[in-house]
């Protein structure tokens, strides 16, 4: 009997340890698992990764912006069994502004409108500043047509006072 | 963005048809579209979008600069004139001298762009000059 108490003892004495290690261990994958659901549910931070070791949850990858940084932070800061979070997301370069329009300059622009009305005998048109304004009237069958020539010609803005006949 | 909204429908039809070099910038209250379409036809339907949201183009509140990418060298266009015949010209201009003429539904063959307006065609009769490019549609 104190034989094989004394067996159980060692191996517990043993077996300890290790289920404490191993329990911890599982312990942060599942917290890992828990952090990768919360924040993939947000679109926006599905390009940020983390990993848990000891509790301690390190964020990284590219955060789309700062909002973004605090968003997965926070997030994962509420994630039970997180104890802290180290955050090394970085911030991604913002996106090129798109190159401004370019707008045709009034010589070009009025030769340009000119060639394009000179089948409608009825249609005025006036260029200043890149803005052409249409006056007169027009068939409705050659409306879209001439808009479609006019639109080519890069101007800034076309403004239609035309009489739809 | 309010713009972009309104004409939502264009916008998506434009990355449907697969208009090359797209690009939808709003400026000043005016939504520019520009792009090179692959076809005359997929030009039309932006066209037609676009007449279908604003009836009358009246808002003034879009420029769509739309060009057909498969008019290449040696591609053929049909004359679409009203009904008279297109003048072929010595340079890109309606200030240069007429050289020629292309009846109304001719096929001619384009030989080079001088730029969106102006191309440089050949006639089936041979005869080479400039043409203002509103009057010729794409074949496909």
């Amino acid at each position: 009997m104190k034989k094989h108490f004394t067996v159980l003892a060692t191996i517990l004495v043993f077996m300890i340890p290790w289920m404490l290690t191993t329990s911890c261990k599982e312990k942060d994958s599942n917290i890992q698992a828990a952090v990768e659901t919360a924040i993939k549910d947000n679109k926006d931070l599905a390009s940020i990764s983390v990993e848990v070791k000891d509790g301690i949850a390190t964020l990284s990858g590219e955060a789309k912006d700062d909002m973004c940084k605090s968003t997965a932070e926070t997030i994962a800061g509420k994630v039970k069994g997180v104890k802290q979070v180290v955050n090394n997301c970085t911030i991604a370069a913002p996106a090129p502004a798109p190159a401004p329009v370019v707008i045709a300059e009034d010589d070009p622009l009025t030769k340009g409108v000119k060639d394009a009305i000179k089948d409608y005998p009825s249609v005025k048109a006036d260029v200043k500043d890149g803005v052409v304004t249409l006056t007169g009237d027009i068939k409705r069958a050659d409306l879209k047509k001439l808009m479609m020539g006019l639109n080519t010609l890069k101007p800034k803005k076309i403004d239609n006072k035309l009489t739809i006949k | 963005m309010a713009l972009q909204d309104k004409y939502k429908e264009l916008l998506d039809t434009a990355k449907t048809v697969g208009l090359s070099n797209f690009q939808a910038r709003e400026q000043d209250n005016v939504l520019y579209i520009d792009g090179d379409a692959p076809t005359g036809a997929a030009k039309d339907q932006l066209w037609n979008v676009y007449e279908k949201i604003d009836p009358d183009f009246r808002s003034g509140d879009v420029v769509m600069n739309v060009n057909v990418s498969s008019m290449v060298p040696g591609s053929k266009a049909t004359v679409t004139t009203q009904q008279s015949n297109l003048n072929i010209r010595k340079g890109p201009g309606t200030d240069q001298p007429i050289i020629g003429k292309a009846a109304h539904n001719e096929t001619v063959t384009l030989v080079s762009k001088m730029n969106d307006q102006w191309w440089l065609i050949r006639t089936a009769g041979g005869a080479e000059g400039y043409a203002s490019a509103q009057y010729l549609s794409p074949q496909n």
